[in-house]
C-alpha cells in the first residue's frame, strides 16, 4: 500500500507542478489596475482616416481610445465638446467656425494646435488622400486661423458636417509627427491626444494601452487596458468564463443569458444604432406595390425578436431607430397576414398560387441572420409568397449592391451612430447613392431637396415625410434594432454605448 | 557529385515555374471571383467619380493582364504591393507573421511524430492485447475528428472546465520583451528568457495539439502498417530466431525502414497542416499567417491574399524538398545514387 501511495503522490505532485507551470505561464486577468477585453474584431491599421478600417464602426472603439474626435459623442449619442469646444455655421450657412480647445497635448507632450485641426481637415478633404468620407470633408475649404478660432468657407452645404466630426474618419491627427514619420511610421508608432497611448500592439494578437498622462479630459479608471483580438465567439465566451479576460461583447444571446444569470458576471444588452432590414429591389415581381406591401405586412417582427433573439431587439417600421432624430412613432407597418393575403389576391396570388421571389442573406454575419430569413420565408409562404433563400458572403452583398444587382429581397444591417436621417434613410434609399437598392424617380424627387435643406426643422420634418411615404409604398422592409450583448466580471461597470463603441473610458469599477 | 548542382538548379527552376503558375492562377482567380475590395470601401455618399478614384488608387482601374504585368514587375523586385486593409507592405507583413506559424506547426509536428511513432510502436508490441486495441480505437477517433473540432473541444476543456491553459493569443499581453526576430519561442530559449518561453509554450499547446492529433493518427496508421510489413521480412525473422527481443527488433531494426513511407506521407500531411492553421489560429486568436489569411479574405485584400497564397505555395515546395532530402538520409540506396 505504501508503494501505491508513493506512486500516487508522485503522479499528483507532477500534475500540480505541470499545472502550476502552465498556469504561471499563461495570461489571467486579475490586476486591479488592468482591464482585459476579449474583442470581436482585429485592428488592421492605425490611421483612422484612410482605408477600410476607417469606415468599420466596430473599430472606432479602439480609435477613440487613442485619438480624439473633433466633436465628442456621449453614450446616448448626444454631441458634446471635445477638441472643438464650440462650432457652428454663420447665419446664411456660407461659413463654418470652430473653437479649438486650449491646453490639449499630443501623447509625445507637444501641443495640439489649431494648425493640427486644419491640417487634419484638409487632409481628410483631399481627393487623393484616401479618406472614404472625403465627400463630406471636401465641402469646406479656404481655412483661416485666428487664435483658437478656425473658420472655413462652405463650398457646398452639408447639414451633417459637424455630426461626421464625431463619427467615421472625424479624427484630429498630429501634423508635425505625421509629417516627420510618414504613413508607415505612423502605423508602427501611432500617437494621438486620446485618453490612452499605445504601449504594445501585435496585429491579430493584442493591443496594450497605457493611460495618457497628458490627457486633457477625465482620468480613465484603469492604468492599462488590453484588447485581445478574439474573433471567434466561442473563444470569447471561454475567455471571460476562464477569467482570462474581464469583458467581452458580441456573443450569442443564449450565452449572454447563461453567463449573466450565473451570478459571476454582470452584463448589458441595450439597443444600439444598428438595424436589421431587408432591401427591396425595383425589379419584377416587386414592381407590383401589392406584392411589396404584402411582404411587409406578413412579417411578425416581434415574434422574430422573441423567438430567435431571446427578446433582445426592438421592432422598427422605418429605417429610423427610436433614438434617431427623425424617428416618428406614428409610422406603423403592423403584422397583418390577412391584409397581406388581400393585397396578393388583388394581384392574382395566393398560398396555392404563390408569387415566387429570391431573398439573399448572409449566414452568421449578424446574429441569427439566416434563421431570421428562414422564419420570414415561412411567414411569407402562409400568405402566398414563395421565397428561395440564397446565402452569400457579405463581400458579395457589397459588390452586388454597388452594381445594383441584388435579388428582389436582400437582408442587410445598417449602422447610423450619428442618428441623422440623411445617413440612414438618405443613403439607403436615394437612387444615386451607391448603397441604395430601390431606385425610382418618385422617391428621389422627395429626397433630393433634403440634402441641402438649411432649415433644420424643415429638414427633419421632410425626412419623416419620406419615411412615411416609403412605408406606404413598401420600398424597404425594416425589421429590428439590434441589441449589443456585453458581459463583464463582477466589480466592473461598463456604460453601454448606443453607437456600439466599447470605449476604454466607458469602463469603470463598481463602488462597493 | 557533379550531378548535384545540376539537380539543385533543376529543382530551383521547377520551383520557380510552380510559383509563377500559382501566381498567375491566383491573380486572375481573385479578380474573377465575387466580392471586390472597392465595393466594401465605398462610402455612403460617394459619387461615381469617388468610386473611380478609389479604383485608381488601388490600381484596379486597369485591365487584369495589365494589373498582373505591373504586379509581376514589382514582385520580381521584391515588392509584393501594399495591403489594402493594413496599409503595410505585404512582404513585411507576412515576414512578421510567418515565424509564429512556423513555430506553431513545428511544435505540432513534433507532437504528432512523438504521439504517432510512440503509439505505433506500442500498438505493434501489444498486438492482440488490450493496449493495442485501445490504440487502434483511439486512432479511429483521431482520424475521424478534424483539427478545428479538437480546437473547440480544447477551448472548452482546458480553457473553461479545467482552466490551465490560456485560450487565445501567442503570449500574455502584459509581458514586455524586445526580441530581434519573430521566432519568439526559439529566441526566448536562446536568450535564456524561460519565463517568456514558458508563456509562449503554454499559449501554443492547445492549437499545436489540435493540429497534431489528426496528423498523429495518420502517422500511427501508416507506420504501424509499415512496421507489420517490416517485422515479417527475412531480416526480422532471423533476428527473432537469434533471440533478439521484440522491442529491439521493432525499434532498432524495423523502425528505420518503416519510417521511409511514413515520412513521405508525413511531409504531404505537414503541408496540409499549414492549411489547417487558417481555422485553428482563428479559433485561438493566434497571430500567424493563417489568422492573417482570414482577415485578408474577409476584407478582400487582394495584394495580401496573393502574397499569402504564394507563401503557402513556397512552404509546400520547401517542405517537399526537405522530405526528398530526408529520404536520401534514411535510405542508403538513394544516398549512394
Amino acid at each position: 500500500m505504501s508503494s501505491t501511495r508513493r506512486e500516487f503522490l508522485q503522479v499528483a505532485g507532477a500534475g500540480v507542478a505541470l499545472a502550476t507551470f502552465l498556469r504561471g505561464g499563461s495570461a489571467f486577468a486579475a490586476d486591479s489596475d488592468t482591464v482585459t477585453i476579449a474583442y470581436n474584431v482585429n485592428l488592421p491599421a492605425w490611421d483612422p482616416t484612410t482605408g477600410p478600417s476607417a469606415v468599420n464602426p466596430t473599430i472606432q472603439a479602439i480609435y477613440r481610445s487613442v485619438f480624439d474626435q473633433y466633436i465628442g459623442q456621449e453614450p446616448n449619442l448626444e454631441f458634446v465638446p471635445n477638441i472643438l469646444t464650440d462650432w457652428g455655421w454663420n447665419d446664411d450657412k456660407t461659413r463654418v467656425w470652430m473653437t479649438v480647445r486650449d491646453g490639449v497635448k499630443w501623447q509625445d507632450g507637444s501641443d495640439l494646435t489649431p494648425e493640427d485641426v486644419v491640417w487634419s481637415l484638409k487632409r481628410a478633404g483631399d481627393p487623393d488622400g484616401g479618406n472614404p468620407i472625403q465627400f463630406v470633408w471636401s465641402t469646406i475649404g479656404d481655412f483661416t486661423i485666428d487664435g483658437n478660432r478656425v473658420e472655413a468657407k462652405v463650398k457646398s452645404y452639408e447639414p451633417t458636417l459637424f455630426k461626421w466630426m464625431a463619427f467615421l474618419t472625424g479624427y484630429v491627427l498630429p501634423k508635425a509627427y505625421y509629417e516627420k514619420v510618414g504613413a508607415q511610421g505612423f502605423e508602427k508608432k501611432p500617437i494621438g491626444s486620446g485618453p490612452y497611448m499605445v504601449e504594445e500592439f501585435q496585429s491579430n494578437g493584442f493591443l496594450r494601452l497605457k493611460r495618457n498622462p497628458h490627457y486633457w479630459g477625465d482620468k480613465p479608471a484603469f492604468e492599462t487596458v488590453i484588447f485581445k483580438f478574439v474573433t471567434d465567439a466561442t473563444s470569447r465566451v471561454a475567455e471571460v468564463e476562464s477569467g482570462s479576460s474581464d469583458i467581452t461583447l458580441q456573443i450569442p444571446y443564449e450565452e449572454y443569458d447563461r453567463l449573466t444569470s450565473g451570478g459571476k458576471f454582470s452584463g448589458s444588452c441595450e439597443p444600439v444604432s444598428d438595424i436589421g432590414m431587408i432591401f427591396i429591389n425595383d425589379v419584377k415581381p416587386l414592381l407590383d406595390k401589392n406584392v411589396r406591401l404584402a411582404a411587409t405586412y406578413a412579417v411578425d417582427k416581434q415574434a422574430i425578436i422573441d423567438r430567435l433573439l431571446r427578446g433582445y431587439g426592438v421592432a422598427i417600421d422605418t429605417l429610423e431607430a427610436p433614438e434617431y432624430l427623425a424617428y416618428d412613432p406614428s409610422i406603423k407597418v403592423p403584422h397583418d397576414p390577412e391584409k397581406a393575403k388581400e393585397l396578393l389576391a388583388k394581384s392574382g396570388f395566393s398560398p396555392d398560387n404563390p408569387v415566387k421571389v429570391t431573398i439573399q442573406t448572409t449566414r452568421g454575419y449578424m446574429p441569427r441572420d439566416y434563421e431570421m430569413i428562414q422564419a420570414i420565408a415561412g411567414m411569407w409562404s402562409k400568405v402566398g409568397i414563395e421565397a428561395n433563400i440564397e446565402v452569400y458572403e457579405i463581400a458579395k452583398h457589397y459588390e452586388l449592391r454597388a452594381a445594383d444587382k441584388l435579388a428582389p429581397f436582400a437582408f442587410y444591417n445598417w449602422g447610423n451612430a450619428i442618428a441623422d436621417p440623411a445617413t440612414s434613410t438618405g443613403f439607403a434609399m436615394f437612387g444615386p447613392s451607391p448603397h441604395s437598392v430601390w431606385d425610382t424617380d418618385d422617391l428621389d424627387q422627395k429626397i433630393a431637396p433634403l440634402w441641402n435643406e438649411k432649415d433644420e426643422k424643415k429638414r427633419i420634418a421632410g425626412w419623416k415625410d419620406v419615411d412615411r411615404y416609403i412605408a406606404e409604398q413598401g420600398y424597404v422592409l425594416p425589421l429590428l434594432q439590434y441589441a449589443q450583448p456585453i458581459v463583464y466580471r463582477k466589480g466592473l461597470k461598463v456604460t453601454p454605448n448606443k453607437s456600439e463603441a466599447l470605449e476604454a473610458k466607458l469602463i469603470d469599477r463598481t463602488v462597493d | 557529385m557533379l550531378m548535384r548542382p545540376l539537380v539543385a538548379l533543376k529543382t530551383a527552376i521547377t520551383a520557380a515555374f510552380t510559383l509563377f503558375g500559382v501566381a498567375v492562377v491566383t491573380f486572375f482567380l481573385l479578380r474573377i471571383v465575387p466580392g471586390n475590395p472597392i465595393a466594401m470601401m465605398i462610402a455612403p455618399g460617394a459619387s461615381e467619380a469617388d468610386i473611380a478614384r478609389l479604383k485608381a488608387d488601388y490600381g484596379l482601374d486597369r485591365s487584369i493582364p495589365v494589373q498582373f504585368w505591373i504586379w509581376l514587375k514589382n514582385a520580381v523586385r521584391g515588392d509584393f504591393g501594399t495591403s489594402i486593409s493594413t496599409h503595410r507592405n505585404v512582404l513585411g507583413l507576412i515576414a512578421e507573421r510567418l515565424p509564429a506559424t512556423i513555430e506553431l506547426t513545428l511544435l505540432a509536428l513534433v507532437i504528432a511524430l512523438a504521439l504517432g511513432i510512440g503509439a505505433a510502436v506500442l500498438s505493434m508490441l501489444s498486438r492482440r492485447r488490450w493496449p493495442g486495441s485501445v490504440v487502434d480505437n483511439v486512432n479511429g477517433l483521431l482520424l475521424a475528428v478534424p483539427d478545428f473540432v479538437w480546437a473547440l473541444a480544447f477551448v472548452l476543456l482546458f480553457g473553461v472546465a479545467f482552466p490551465i491553459l490560456p485560450i487565445s493569443g501567442r503570449v500574455d499581453p502584459r509581458l514586455s520583451y524586445d526580441f530581434a526576430t519573430g521566432f519568439t519561442l526559439l529566441e526566448s530559449i536562446l536568450r535564456l528568457r524561460f519565463d517568456i518561453a514558458a508563456n509562449v509554450l503554454s499559449h501554443m499547446l492547445m492549437p499545436a495539439l489540435a493540429l497534431a492529433l489528426p496528423l498523429a493518427a495518420v502517422i500511427l496508421r501508416v507506420l504501424k502498417a509499415a512496421l507489420e510489413t517490416e517485422t515479417g521480412q527475412d531480416y526480422a525473422v532471423l533476428a527473432r530466431i537469434r533471440g533478439m527481443s521484440r522491442l529491439r527488433i521493432v525499434v532498432q531494426e524495423a523502425l528505420r525502414n518503416a519510417m521511409i513511407p511514413t515520412l513521405a506521407l508525413t511531409g504531404v500531411q505537414f503541408t496540409f497542416m499549414f492549411g489547417g492553421t487558417v481555422i485553428v489560429e482563428r479559433i485561438f486568436g493566434y497571430p500567424g499567417i493563417g489568422n492573417l489569411a482570414i482577415d485578408a479574405i474577409v476584407n478582400r485584400d487582394l495584394p495580401l491574399i496573393q502574397g499569402l497564397i504564394l507563401t503557402f505555395g513556397l512552404i509546400f515546395i520547401v517542405i517537399n524538398l526537405l522530405v526528398e532530402a530526408s529520404f536520401a538520409l534514411l535510405n542508403p540506396r538513394l544516398r549512394h545514387g
